[in-house]
């Protein structure tokens, strides 16, 4: 099996490796990198679970090859915290009680991320639009959308402090 | 009422974030596919291409060459059945001499890394000698060989069971009115993101350890002992947090039998992840379940007799089985006013993966039958089928036709509460063609009465360890499945210690850590956990209050705010830590322990042990759909829905599982299901899953989820933690059948079947009956119905034409009045 070195940015950090041409992203993460917080939950990309940020867009990296990302920018949910602090995102989730088991969580907030970062003030309908691919069984996305209606205001709130 | 009403609560009833959602937000939480240990190798197993058929022989030896493979086992590594309830012990970990489905596994493969042991499993070679395909129940009833198991009530029937609760045919021949209605609710999966997956390894401390996705530990302990020969008290099982089970992860499963076995045979660790493909196999989801009803009411509606029988498809093994039978009859008469009741159950195995429990276990399906049944006896009777959900509610402490005692009952507080947000008076039937307004009702368990295996011991248990910091260790063997069973256990001991939340560090789904809680299903942990928590807690306040010094009596002792004061003089007081000190200064190491076990319960009939709870939940719920006759495409606009939750620990994590009840059960309403089709001759003809993907097994993303508004109803049972009950589960049954009966206030046809799909909204659109659904139930034979007269008959609990079972005491006749 031809293998392939490769060099990607995970997080801010250079990763580098020498991977299988047919590694998936999400095993590269998990596997070789050891970042267990890009789940895996249906191996056909339709549940979004494994959704991680390609260069700030969403991609399901259950259904991406690692040689694909290579010389690319990877944000995974342990790379949404900064500095000690949680991503408002990430404070959403957590205040507005948008999980129950959590499985879908970090991909539900990478693909919020990236709609926050292109529409700072979505509607309701633009939300649950952006994350019609993610999957989520406990919580019937209610809380899941005002946990982004949340991120979305204290984005707001502190680009105006800023 | 466990758990003292210490006004105003500390914990209580406050919007507070759950106690594990740091690490769900951060990707910190490691669920069990996340852990991984040096020298690890991974397991595969390989499954039966073919529904049905002896194994006649397997040749490994292809697999065995693989470089990197250390090990391959087959069924003679297991000749020790297993399977959750003691009456169906059918399950091997690998298949014997028969495989029974179509994934069902054959043999496994341990090697260095995961794809080689995916393509060396692919190299296992099995010569099967095919046997007849039992496709439906209906196939099972007429087909008594071959049988799928050796065992049951005959040819390929697993279980039939009789009741007669009064003479129901002599109530039907003198009722006013008589309806007769078929159902059919088809067979979904839990569909929960995180697939299953397991890691075993033989610890230092000589301990065979399995972490699994399991939300029973205490029965995958069991099952791992008998099935591998090693002494109980030498496995550790250990649940860490699930992402999701919905039932799914109830049963002990062979992969984690497989992966004990083989870190046994190998010495090393090993892992085994499902896939999505696996994981519909595992199954155990919702059973397919075919409904005949008939049922007798007077002039004004009251039920004088009603009469369900039902035919379950099981698949392959027994799992649930025997109970999810008798639960498709245990709970029609915890609802309503019923004066006799006839139950008939059936379940036939057939070759597909084995049904379980799936949220609601085995009630959904015969509520979906009675809510429409009822819809229809109030159009024939001209009654508003809300008000008759008021009038015919079952009253406070009732015993039932089938002797289950109910205790507090929310019901009426839910439909009105329902009915006023909806507006169904001024809209029900008037919202034109195309739009309409539909209700039901529904009751779930709060826990089963009994345990699984027969013991006198207790369901849960708690350990609390306070250390002289002033924190609470809660320790206890519950599994958190996502559910939020953590942060109850958590909430409860602040509460009772008055103590902050946050302050409690819960140690649960272990069980080397924490005492035996049963597991997370029957929606029982909240109440029995939450009970034995309450206990241990009170307990531990004791000892505080009674090392404290206040030199106050006893009863002026309060404790909040992390304090231990004087209630008449708040300002007198020392810190929680410093009444922690005095109290291990005066008796030593402050530890507690507290259990609960359930009442019980007043029926004796054989079979009476399924349908007994400590305490029953409500719900009531109304939805608005749009209806489009061109397409049948049916458009949930809203629901409005009530639970009856005794008292709310914690109301946002209560709506979020009724909100979460509502998606699952609207996913099961419209469009999920676990089909099957035959391959064609030239692909083998084999019986497969339609659908063993996520791609093609639809279920409702963000854009198919309507509004939601939930309301909460409390009103606290006397038998629950503070009042508390369950919401885990009940509030999904009243949905699919007031979105059918929805459907009929828009159109006009009636849909006596789920999914209810657009292709049977217009076959019923275009049928001279207006109606899609069966017609006809098959001819079964029955066993020799048990006579049980109901309270109100004379009855005493007990059947009066059944073989004494064993030596009873003298019970005196129950002088009870119709509920």
């Amino acid at each position: 099996m031809a293998t392939h070195r490769i060099q990607i940015t995970v997080n801010g950090e250079a990763k580098e490796g020498q991977v299988e041409s047919r590694l998936l992203l999400v095993h590269f993460l998990r596997e070789n990198l050891r970042l267990t917080g890009t789940h895996i939950g249906c191996d056909t990309s339709h549940c979004g679970a494994c959704t991680v940020l390609l260069d700030g867009q969403p991609v399901k990296s259950c259904t991406f090859l690692a040689v694909q990302a290579d010389g690319h920018q990877i944000t995974t949910v342990e790379g949404l915290e900064q500095n000690g602090k949680l991503h408002p995102v990430q404070e959403g989730f957590w205040e507005k009680h948008g999980l129950q088991c959590g499985f879908c969580t970090p991909g539900m907030m990478l693909t919020s991320c990236a709609l926050l970062n292109r529409n700072r003030n979505p509607s309701e309908a633009e939300i649950r639009e952006a994350i019609s691919g993610n999957l989520c069984r406990c919580t019937g996305y209610v809380n899941i959308v005002k946990a982004v209606q949340y991120a979305a205001e204290k984005l707001q709130k502190e680009e105006a402090h800023a | 009422m466990a758990g003292s009403d210490p006004r105003p609560f500390n914990v209580l009833g406050k919007p507070l974030r759950r106690v594990d959602a740091l690490g769900k937000v951060t990707g910190d939480t490691r669920f069990a596919d996340d852990f991984a240990m040096p020298g690890m190798l991974y397991l595969k197993l390989s499954r039966s291409t073919v529904p049905h058929a002896r194994i006649a022989a397997i040749d490994v030896s292809r697999a065995l060459a693989v470089d990197g493979v250390r090990a391959v086992l087959t069924g003679k590594d297991f000749p020790v059945p297993f399977g959750i309830l003691p009456v169906s012990q059918d399950e091997h970990a690998l298949c014997l001499d028969k495989v029974r489905f179509v994934g069902d596994p054959v043999a496994a493969v341990v090697a260095t890394e995961e794809l080689i042991a995916e393509e060396a499993a692919a190299l296992i070679g099995v010569t099967y000698e095919p046997l007849t395909t039992i496709a439906s129940p209906e196939e099972a009833l007429r087909v008594p060989e071959p049988r799928i198991h050796d065992y049951g009530d005959g040819g390929n029937v697993h279980k039939a069971v009789a009741f007669d609760f009064g003479d129901v045919p002599a109530a039907l021949a003198s009722a006013h009115l008589v309806v007769e209605d078929w159902f059919f609710y088809q067979g979904n999966t839990h569909l929960a993101l995180e697939q299953h997956a397991a890691l075993a390894y033989l610890g230092t401390d000589e301990r065979l350890t399995i972490v699994s996705s399991t939300q029973t530990p205490h029965y995958v302990h069991r099952a791992a002992a008998k099935v591998l020969g090693v002494p109980a008290s030498r496995i550790r099982v250990i649940a860490p947090p699930q992402g999701g089970g919905f039932g799914g992860k109830t049963d002990p499963f062979n992969h984690e039998i497989v992966a004990a076995k083989a870190a046994m045979i190998t010495g090393r660790p090993v892992k085994i992840a499902l896939t999505r493909e696996e994981v519909f196999y595992c199954h155990r989801g919702r059973h397919p379940v075919l409904m005949h009803m008939r049922t007798g009411v007077d002039r004004a509606g009251h039920i004088v007799g009603h009469s369900i029988e039902t035919l379950l498809d099981g698949g392959a093994y027994g799992s649930y089985g025997v109970a999810s039978t008798f639960y498709t009859g245990a709970l029609e008469t915890v609802t309503y006013r019923i004066d006799r009741y006839r139950f008939r159950g059936c379940r036939t195995f057939t070759n597909k993966p084995p049904c379980g429990p799936k949220r609601g276990h085995g009630t959904p399906q015969p509520r979906f039958g009675l809510e429409v049944h009822i819809d229809k006896i109030c159009e024939k009777l001209g009654l508003d089928p809300a008000q008759w959900r008021i009038d015919n509610a079952l009253a406070e402490g009732s015993l039932t036709a089938n002797w289950l005692k109910v205790r507090t009952i929310g019901l009426v507080p839910c439909v009105e509460a329902v009915v006023a947000a909806s507006g169904w008076k001024e809209r029900f039937r008037k919202l034109g063609r195309g739009r309409g307004l539909g209700i039901a009702a529904s009751s779930y368990l709060c826990g089963a009465g009994l345990p699984i295996y027969w013991n006198e011991m207790p369901h849960s248990g708690v350990q609390l360890l306070l250390d002289r910091s002033g924190s609470v260790t809660a320790f206890c063997g519950a599994a958190e499945v996502g559910q939020g069973s953590d942060n109850v256990l958590a909430a409860l001991v602040a509460e009772v210690l008055g103590i902050d939340i946050l302050d409690v560090k819960v140690v649960t789904g272990d069980t080397a850590l924490g005492p035996v809680d049963l597991g997370s299903y029957s929606s029982r942990v909240t109440l029995m956990m939450g009970n034995a928590a309450v206990e241990a807690a009170q307990r531990a306040r004791d000892r505080l209050a009674d090392a404290a010094g206040l030199g106050i009596p006893l009863e002026r002792i309060a404790f909040g705010g992390s304090r231990v004061f004087d209630a008449s003089d708040p300002e007198k007081g020392i810190s929680f830590a410093e009444a922690v000190q005095r109290a291990e200064a005066k008796g030593g190491t402050v530890g507690t322990i507290g259990s609960y076990r359930p009442p019980k319960a007043p029926g004796h009939y054989k079979g009476a042990g399924v349908g007994p709870s400590p305490s029953y939940s409500y719900s009531a719920a109304v939805i608005e759909v749009a209806v489009e006759e061109s397409t049948g495409i049916v458009r949930v606009e809203k629901v409005w829905i009530a639970h009856d939750i005794g008292r709310a620990i914690n109301p946002v994590l209560v709506r979020g599982q009724v909100e979460g009840s509502v998606y699952m059960a609207l996913g099961e309403a419209l469009m999920e299901e676990q089909a099957f089709r035959r391959l064609p001759p030239r692909l083998s003809g084999a019986l497969v899953h339609q659908t063993p993907s996520m791609l093609e097994y639809k279920s409702l993303a963000t854009l198919d989820m309507p509004a939601v508004e939930t309301i909460l109803i409390e009103n606290p049972e006397p038998n629950g933690p503070f009042g508390a009950k369950e919401v885990g589960q009940g509030p999904l049954l009243p949905v699919p059948p007031a979105l059918a009966n929805a459907v009929y206030d828009a159109v006009r046809v009636r849909v006596d079947e789920v999914p209810i799909t657009p292709e049977k909204v217009l076959a019923a659109l275009r049928s001279s009956s207006a109606r899609f659904g069966p017609s006809k139930f098959p001819a079964v034979s029955w066993p020799e119905a048990l006579i049980v007269p109901p309270p109100w008959e004379g009855g005493d609990g007990n059947a009066i034409n059944e073989p004494k079972r064993r030596e009873r005491p003298e019970r005196r006749r129950a002088e009870v009045a119709k509920p």
